[in-house]
């Protein structure tokens, strides 16, 4: 495996994905690295970043930091900013030179909260994952360390937490009070929403909850931990197309009432698939089911991301790397992707952009549609 | 919802003139990056070398950012990426990613490239991998290809040459050693072409030399050719030391000619550069004349409005600073985080004779949640001191926008006056990447 990329993007890093996780929450995220993941974070990876005052910062480690140990010194500048700021909780995120070095970010975390009684903790990211890895490590750490015993679930209240959504996989374009809306249509009352358009106040009080909604794999490991704690089920799905929606709202009243998880997102046709739909595998898993569902189109899930194979349908497929793409697309004659994604589709197939900030960034953030609840209308193009 | 950290005012954002230290006014600490975002970066500086194809070898966090850059500025199809996993790092077998990746990737683009240029990172110099052998084995493999060693390496940024400075250097690497030409010179390291009608220009081409620069190259013979130039000229404080090197390795002359903002320095500079071509130094009393009028006139139509400046917009603020106070401006407010050498003259005149201004650092954490602007009018030189200040009243330039000498110096009054009179929307203009390189200099 090349591990190359000859024309088609990245994806936002993990490391990214804790800051995005954690954005709206009033805490502190500090990326432990050199230089740089701060500007392409909130250049290419926080539509927020401009009118808003969340508090995201680099170490600005050094060569002779990083040769020398220098833990003191981060632990020092991460001590100050929080007495200065006074943020609700610390994270300190790592990246590729923390990992070599072996740089214990959980042990600077607790000497960061012994010595301000902030809540901090330590995540390891290498910058080496996609940003559903470490947005999962970020939701985990917010479960872990905040939904405690006050809360108990209260069955049968309708109550929900959205878990997994940022705008890597949703943008800003109104998804999330979509989402909100369509639950609420559905005879449910929204808990929190993690973690757009909600609070850690909110979120504090997800035990309490009678259903989890899953919309991103970076929710799962959160939806699991809320499982254990709480013996909350939950479901993985969005609602897209209007028909997949109104099962999955079937599918999340069903959940609350059996205890029992679903994985709706992976609803297929039985023809075989001439689609290929690729991206994050909730959010692809569910539009392919929509498709199905609103107009008999069979399509299959290639995730180039993280993910398990239980929110797969069997004839999905995992595809890292350009070199596993151009042959899991090569059979398709039909492609739903991110742009940039068109240089490494076949030929002549038909091709119908769906952008996603998690790849392409800002560039193509004004054409985002909001597919919520709604018909899935996407404009065809043929790729030459 | 967004929770809002709050209105309070940080010690951090600011501290006056009397109170400042030389250099570092400000304590180290962690960094904030303020959504301006108009400096060029590697990626747009390697895009200069026409004909050629860049590879980043490095994390999937690190390749965002330079992937994104070329894809924004019209050009992904001229950069590649091989992303390192923990297991290149865990397995030892850096080299072999780096030689099959390029390998790789050259294969498959659609055109030969006349150069490649490769990027290692951070990671690379931690491991201390084997990059002569990587370079001797590609060269061998792809011998009509000119391999540049690039680095992205920020966490050598304070270990000798910035990756800025060693970029600037690098991207004259494969110039080799040409018959002399005596009539010929080169401005070095500059990401903007210099302006046409700066007094640089006009002394070199009017006195019958050709004046060539990276930026109005177009094709890689036409930049193999800059070999030829008897005299190199950088006029961008990091340029300097890449201007040496290449002056050193081939035979050529140097001359440093920063655009300074201090009528005696730009005396002397031209003085040298006339030295330096064989001819008649230039009466530089129009030019001065020319530059006072500009800057009185400019300090008319701002009347007394409060001016702010920024270390993006020009490479010696505080020397503006002066300059502009002893034109009548109100200057009030700069935004850098450590003084230069360059500028050291001014940061002590400043001190001097206007006390209560205020230096701002742009980096540290308080300056995320400090007040943009107080409602007070005000003219910003500067994508970041617009940005902190509020003010859609700015000029939008970065790295000197290619402008030097008197001429430099008229055309910038011009420009502050211009932004006064005509509101810019600052959040549209400050956020897009590489100002001036998506407009056809360097694609």
């Amino acid at each position: 495996m090349r591990q190359t990329a000859r024309i088609i993007s990245v994806y936002t890093a993990d490391v990214s994905g804790v800051a995005s996780a954690l954005f709206e929450l009033g805490g502190m995220v500090v990326m432990h690295d050199a230089s740089g993941c701060n500007s392409t974070y909130n250049t290419h990876d926080e539509p927020r970043w401009y009118d808003s005052d969340s508090l995201v910062f680099i170490s600005a480690l050094t060569e002779m930091d990083a040769m020398m140990g220098c833990d003191d010194k981060l632990v020092r500048d991460v001590t100050e900013a929080a007495r200065e700021l006074h943020p609700r909780f610390v994270a300190i995120a790592g990246t590729p030179i923390p990992m070599m070095t072996g740089t214990d970010l959980e042990a600077a975390a607790l000497r960061v909260e012994r010595d301000t009684g902030i809540p901090s903790f330590g995540l390891n990211t290498n910058s080496m994952h996609s940003y559903l890895s470490g947005a999962s490590l970020a939701f985990a750490a917010i479960a872990r360390r905040f939904c405690d015993g006050r809360a108990e679930r209260e069955k049968g209240s309708g109550l929900v937490n959205v878990l997994g959504m940022t705008p890597l996989d949703f943008s800003v374009n109104g998804s999330d009070g979509s989402i909100r809306a369509w639950l609420r249509e559905n005879g449910f009352a929204v808990n929190s929403v993690w973690a757009m358009g909600g609070t850690l106040d909110e979120i504090a009080l997800s035990g309490r909850a009678d259903v989890n909604l899953v919309v991103s794999y970076d929710g799962l490991a959160a939806a699991r931990y809320l499982k254990q704690r709480f013996g909350t089920p939950f479901v993985a799905g969005v609602p897209v197309g209007r028909e997949f929606s109104r099962r999955l709202a079937g599918e999340l009243a069903r959940a609350a009432g059996t205890g029992a998880d679903s994985a709706a997102c992976t609803l297929r046709g039985d023809a075989p698939p001439k689609t290929a739909v690729i991206g994050e595998s909730i959010y692809s898993g569910s539009l392919a089911a929509a498709l199905w569902l609103q107009e008999g189109e069979s399509a299959r899930v290639v995730c180039p991301l993280e993910t398990e194979r239980g929110l797969l349908s069997p004839s999905d497929a995992e595809a890292m790397d350009e070199d596993d793409l151009i042959p899991a697309l090569a059979r398709c004659s039909s492609v739903i992707a991110d742009p940039m994604y068109a240089p490494v589709c076949p030929e002549g197939c038909s091709f119908r952009a769906l952008a996603s900030e998690s790849f392409s960034g800002r560039i193509y953030r004004d054409g985002i549609p909001n597919l919520i609840n709604k018909k899935i209308e996407l404009e065809r193009t043929d790729t030459k | 919802m967004l929770e809002k950290i709050g209105a309070k005012i940080y010690e951090d954002t600011g501290v006056t003139a009397s109170e400042a230290l030389f250099p570092e006014p400000f304590r180290s600490g962690l960094e904030y990056a303020a959504p301006a975002r108009g400096m060029w970066n590697i990626v747009h500086t390697g895009m200069l070398i026409p004909e050629s194809h860049q590879i980043f070898v490095c994390a999937e966090g690190c390749l965002r950012g330079v992937v994104l850059t070329a894809a924004e500025m019209g050009a992904i199809g001229r950069l590649s990426s091989v992303a390192i996993r923990e297991g290149n790092v865990l397995d030892g077998d850096m080299e072999e990613l780096i030689i099959d990746g390029a390998s790789d990737i050259i294969g498959k683009l659609p055109r030969r490239p006349r150069a490649v240029l490769i990027y290692t990172s951070c990671i690379h110099h931690f491991m201390a991998c084997d990059l002569p052998r990587v370079y001797a084995v590609l060269r061998e493999r792809f011998p009509d290809i000119d391999f540049i060693e690039c680095f992205m390496n920020p966490i050598m940024r304070k270990s000798g040459l910035t990756p800025d400075q060693l970029m600037r250097r690098q991207l004259y690497a494969p110039l080799k050693p040409l018959p002399r030409d005596p009539r010929a010179v080169n401005i070095v390291g500059s990401d903007l072409p210099t302006d046409d009608g700066s007094d640089l220009c006009r002394l070199t081409r009017e006195n019958g030399f050709s004046l060539n620069e990276i930026a109005r190259m177009r094709t890689y013979d036409e930049y193999l050719g800059m070999a030829k130039a008897f005299l190199n000229i950088s006029t961008y404080p990091s340029a300097r030391a890449g201007a040496e090197t290449l002056s050193k390795r081939l035979g050529q002359r140097h001359i440093y000619m920063p655009f300074a903002f201090d009528y005696g320095e730009t005396d002397a500079e031209y003085a040298a550069l006339a030295g330096e071509l064989g001819v008649e130094a230039p009466d530089a009393s129009a030019g001065r004349d020319a530059a006072d009028l500009a800057l009185d006139r400019a300090a008319r139509t701002l009347g007394g409005m409060r001016v702010a400046i920024d270390y993006t917009a020009v490479s010696r603020p505080v020397q503006l600073a002066r300059l502009l106070s002893e034109h009548g401006f109100n200057v009030t407010d700069i935004y850098l985080d450590s003084v230069s050498g360059e500028d050291r003259d001014a940061f002590d005149w400043v001190k001097g004779n206007l006390p209560w201004l205020l230096f701002h650092p742009t980096a540290r954490p308080a300056m995320r949640v400090a007040p943009r602007g107080d409602g007070t009018p005000v003219l910003a030189v500067g994508q970041k001191a617009a940005y902190f200040t509020g003010s859609d009243r700015f000029v939008n330039i970065v790295e000197n926008g290619g402008l030097h000498g008197y001429d430099g110096i008229a055309k910038l009054a011009g420009l502050i006056a211009d932004a006064a009179e005509t509101p810019k929307d600052a959040r549209a203009l400050i956020q897009i990447k590489g100002l001036g390189c998506s407009g056809g200099c360097c694609v």
